[in-house]
């Protein structure tokens, strides 16, 4: 062992140095430096569920932006005709998977689907899906099962009574078109005789006993319905017949009964004008094409209609829309006013922080519902969200300013602050330049976390009715909800469900991508709060 | 002794703040025009001495056409007699402008509220801390198994469903859907019938969930903190078991964290039901100040704003004041 490492007898000549006559400077790193913003980013992209929140967020916000743009209805817009109608897409409309295609699952007896019989056959449309023998018959014969249209099923309503010009534009409009909006009435004197059905004008049909509440339709002998249309003699007292006429849809010939020619009435004159029957569903189309001209064009809600009738798909975007840039003014209010407040009572200390902390410790017991009550007390309902602005900024900029003022605490001794403030520094300086930078990381992250809780917030006082925004001719998802309840009662779950679905998203994915936020951030907290 | 000092300190400041923030509420309150619509059946001069002898207005006369012309009384002198009315008589005014109670000792009908709003907090927390302490317990005890997974995604998803949504859901699938919980809370005043009792479990489970997630992850991250303490190996290097370790070393010393935040909850979550009473009707504290909101009775409103600051500010004294009993190692106040 000894012969081969004979350390103390290398030659001299073996040895050579290492630099002789050169300096040795430090070698440049052949990796890219990493800043901190790009370490918090990589570590950021590697949690999943946090990258999965941020892409969730940013389609909400998307919907949010674009969505107010695709849809021609307004939170504003109510049709109490078409309440409760459920939620339908052009893509399922006519397909035959049950599902999204404005139809709802309808049980009743007999005499409820002879209605809905009537109406399609009157009308040819599909008010049960997939033609009117598509139903179940339960054993004992008593239950009628379907799939009933909602928005097909509206039918005629009430009669209508509408203004000659009214009735000329429609006849004018109806030959343009060739569509079909006003349907024969029905001569008063053959009506059922109680309140409650003598202005309905579904019941075009002949039935057994108009005095009764229930109405059982006449049956031929085909056990089918048989029309009791207002008919009138073409070659009728002439007086009449340039009356009757003039309410005649131009082309209609009515029907030949024993070699008589008979025309239908389309109208009865009435005080104030002419009483109609008209298929909703196409007058809706008239009304909005033709009239007010407000870009509707049929009704179709995507989303489905609340009880007062409004489009849920439209206050669900506006709603959103006003909720984001909403939480989002506030949080930068917040932001900006915490932060130098904060700024200042953390790094001066001593007794103006004293002071400071007070101050905010007072303001920020009180609590928010307090500050709302008041503010909407003194300043009106027009101006609710201003009197949101300002409550949640009243409360809201304290937790910042707390969080500044902690990182103020955690920086301020440090070496390289001191350093800096041996080197001459000025206060200002080591403030935004030294201290704050290092903080951002922190701030930054309850930023985001703030913005879902302020969203919540916004949905709670509205769900209470403390809020309306409806007045601001906007609306809050929690103003859904709160119509979602109501309508658990009707039946009719799917108004609640997107709301909800929203808020539920909106607030996981917001945890996600905030507890993302926070790990990349300080990676020394990782999991802490999990 | 330096606990004594402590506590009344603290104390102290909680009353100088609320003072302050009853006396802003007061002023602001003032400072908006007197409700002097007379309801129908009212004799409007009844109501005109009703305000003149609770210090509101002074100097009325009855105008030509039965107006009535009145001055303000000065805002402090009105907030002297209301506080002197309060010490002195325990009176907080009468209810002018609400509705069904018109005329009624606010007091009185606070105080006929205030049963169903505690008791729904009461069983929620009789449910919510055993399940969600054990919950945390398992999940910290079998950290990083599929048990602690489960628990997991369960706190993630409860925490992060809203209570509005998860309290409609509730209603919609337990009262609506399966029909076995009625609605609306029962009106009995007899509130320790089965029939009342069944008729809050909705809203009790709806109120109790959010607080099982976070008492789950509370003690799941307490705990699991204080297993990796050092005390703890050395408790099972003495000899005692895991279990003997875990009931006795690891458990205390995760509780001293963990009950001042139940206390404060508990506290706390009396002013955090509004949502729930105001969906499954519950005839609680809630209701009454959304509807005092509406009516615009001050008074009623006074009361209930007063209530609700004390019970922030009490549920924010709670946590430090208990550390310092459960806690020998704390040293409160010190610098």
């Amino acid at each position: 062992m000894a012969a081969t490492n004979n350390y103390n007898n290398i030659p001299a000549d073996k040895f050579r140095f290492v630099d002789k006559g050169e300096f040795i400077h430090d070698k440049k790193f052949d990796t890219k430096p990493v800043s901190y913003f790009q370490g918090a980013f990589r570590r950021f992209s590697k949690n999943k569920g946090a990258v999965v929140g941020g892409i969730v967020i940013a389609c909400l916000i998307l919907f949010a932006i674009i969505a107010p743009f695709f849809t021609p209805f307004r939170p504003a817009y109510y049709d109490m005709v078409y309440a409760y109608v459920t939620p339908k897409n052009s893509l399922f409309a006519n397909s035959d998977i049950d599902f999204w295609d404005g139809c709802r699952d309808k049980d009743t007896n007999f005499l409820g689907y002879i209605k809905d019989y009537a109406l399609a056959r009157e009308t040819g449309r599909d008010v049960i899906k997939g033609g009117v023998d598509n139903y179940t018959v339960s054993e004992d014969g008593k239950n009628y099962s379907y799939r009933y249209d909602t928005y097909y099923g509206v039918g005629f309503g009430k009669y209508k009574i509408i203004s000659q010009e009214q009735f000329n534009a429609i006849q004018e409009y109806q030959n343009e078109t060739g569509r079909q909006v006003l349907y024969p009435v029905v001569k008063a004197s053959d009506r059922p005789t109680l309140e409650k059905n003598k202005y309905d004008a579904n019941i075009y049909y002949k039935v057994e006993d108009p005095k009764v509440s229930t109405l059982r339709p006449k049956l031929d002998e085909n056990g089918d319905i048989i029309p009791n249309y207002w008919k009138y003699e073409a070659n009728d007292v002439p007086a009449l017949v340039a009356d009757y006429n003039s309410l005649r849809i131009e082309g209609e010939n009515g029907i030949t009964e024993d070699g008589t020619q008979y025309f239908y009435a389309y109208g009865r004159k009435v005080d104030g004008g002419i009483e109609v029957r008209a298929e909703y569903y196409e007058l809706y189309i008239y009304e909005h094409t033709q009239v007010k001209q407000d870009g509707i064009e049929e009704p179709l809600f995507l989303f489905g209609t609340t009880e007062t009738g409004k489009d849920i798909f439209a206050c669900l975007a506006y709603g959103a829309r006003f909720s984001f840039i909403f939480a989002s003014v506030v949080a930068a209010v917040n932001f900006i006013v915490g932060v130098i407040w904060g700024s200042i009572s953390g790094y001066f200390g001593g007794k103006i922080d004293l002071f400071m902390e007070r101050f905010a410790e007072i303001l920020g017991s009180v609590p928010t519902m307090i500050v709302i009550t008041l503010l909407k007390y003194h300043m009106g309902a027009t101006s609710q969200a201003l009197v949101l602005f300002i409550a949640f900024f009243a409360t809201g900029w304290i937790g910042m300013a707390g969080r500044t003022r902690m990182q103020f605490y955690r920086f301020k001794n440090q070496e390289y602050v001191l350093a800096a403030r041996t080197l001459g520094a000025s206060d200002s300086r080591i403030m935004f330049k030294h201290i704050f930078p290092n903080g951002l990381g922190t701030i930054v992250t309850s930023v985001a976390l703030v913005i879902p809780s302020m969203i919540y917030s916004e949905t709670s006082l509205s769900y209470l009715g403390i809020i309306n925004l409806e007045a601001g001719n906007t609306t809050s998802v929690g103003t859904l909800i709160a119509a979602g309840q109501k309508s658990i009662m009707a039946n009719a779950g799917y108004v609640a469900l997107f709301p909800c679905l929203f808020l539920v998203l909106l607030m996981l994915s917001f945890n996600l991508f905030g507890n993302g936020l926070r790990d990349a951030f300080n990676p020394s907290l990782r999991g802490s709060e999990d | 002794m330096y606990m004594f000092k402590y506590v009344t300190k603290r104390l102290g400041l909680m009353l100088f703040t609320f003072f302050i923030i009853f006396t802003m509420c007061f002023v602001l309150i003032k400072l908006l025009p007197i409700p002097v619509n007379v309801l129908p059946g009212q004799d409007p001069e009844i109501v005109m001495a009703t305000l003149e002898g609770r210090g509101w207005i002074t100097n009325v006369k009855e105008g030509a056409n039965g107006v009535y012309t009145y001055d303000r009384v000065p805002i402090l002198i009105q907030f002297g007699t209301y506080i002197k009315r309060i010490v002195t008589q325990g009176d907080f005014g009468i209810a002018t402008t609400y509705g069904e109670y018109v005329n009624q000792p606010i007091w009185n009908v606070f105080v006929n509220h205030l049963p169903p709003t505690i008791l729904i907090n009461i069983y929620s927390t009789l449910i919510g801390v055993p399940i969600g302490l054990g919950l945390g317990i398992l999940a910290a005890l079998k950290k990083n198994k599929w048990q602690d997974q489960v628990i997991n995604i369960f706190i993630i998803l409860l925490i992060s469903v809203p209570s509005i949504v998860l309290a409609l859901m509730l209603q919609y699938t337990l009262c609506f859907k399966l029909g076995w919980f009625p609605i609306a809370m029962s009106t009995s005043d007899d509130y320790f019938t089965w029939e009342v009792f069944r008729s809050m479990i909705p809203a009790v489970f709806a109120l109790c969930l959010g607080s099982i997630a976070g008492y789950a992850r509370y003690t799941r991250a307490e705990l699991s903190e204080v297993l990796t303490g050092e005390f703890m190996l050395l408790a099972r290097t003495k000899g005692l078991t895991k279990k003997q370790a875990i009931y006795r070393h690891a458990m205390r010393n995760s509780m001293v964290v963990i009950f001042p935040s139940i206390l404060s909850e508990f506290v706390g979550v009396l002013s955090g039901s509004l949502i729930i009473e105001r969906m499954f009707v519950i005839n609680g504290v809630g209701g009454l100040y959304l509807n005092s909101i509406t009516f615009q009775d001050y008074d009623f409103f006074m009361l209930l704003s007063g209530f609700y600051t004390l019970v922030s500010l009490t549920a924010g004294i709670v946590i430090d004041i208990s550390y310092g009993f459960i806690d020998p190692r704390i040293r409160m106040g010190a610098k």
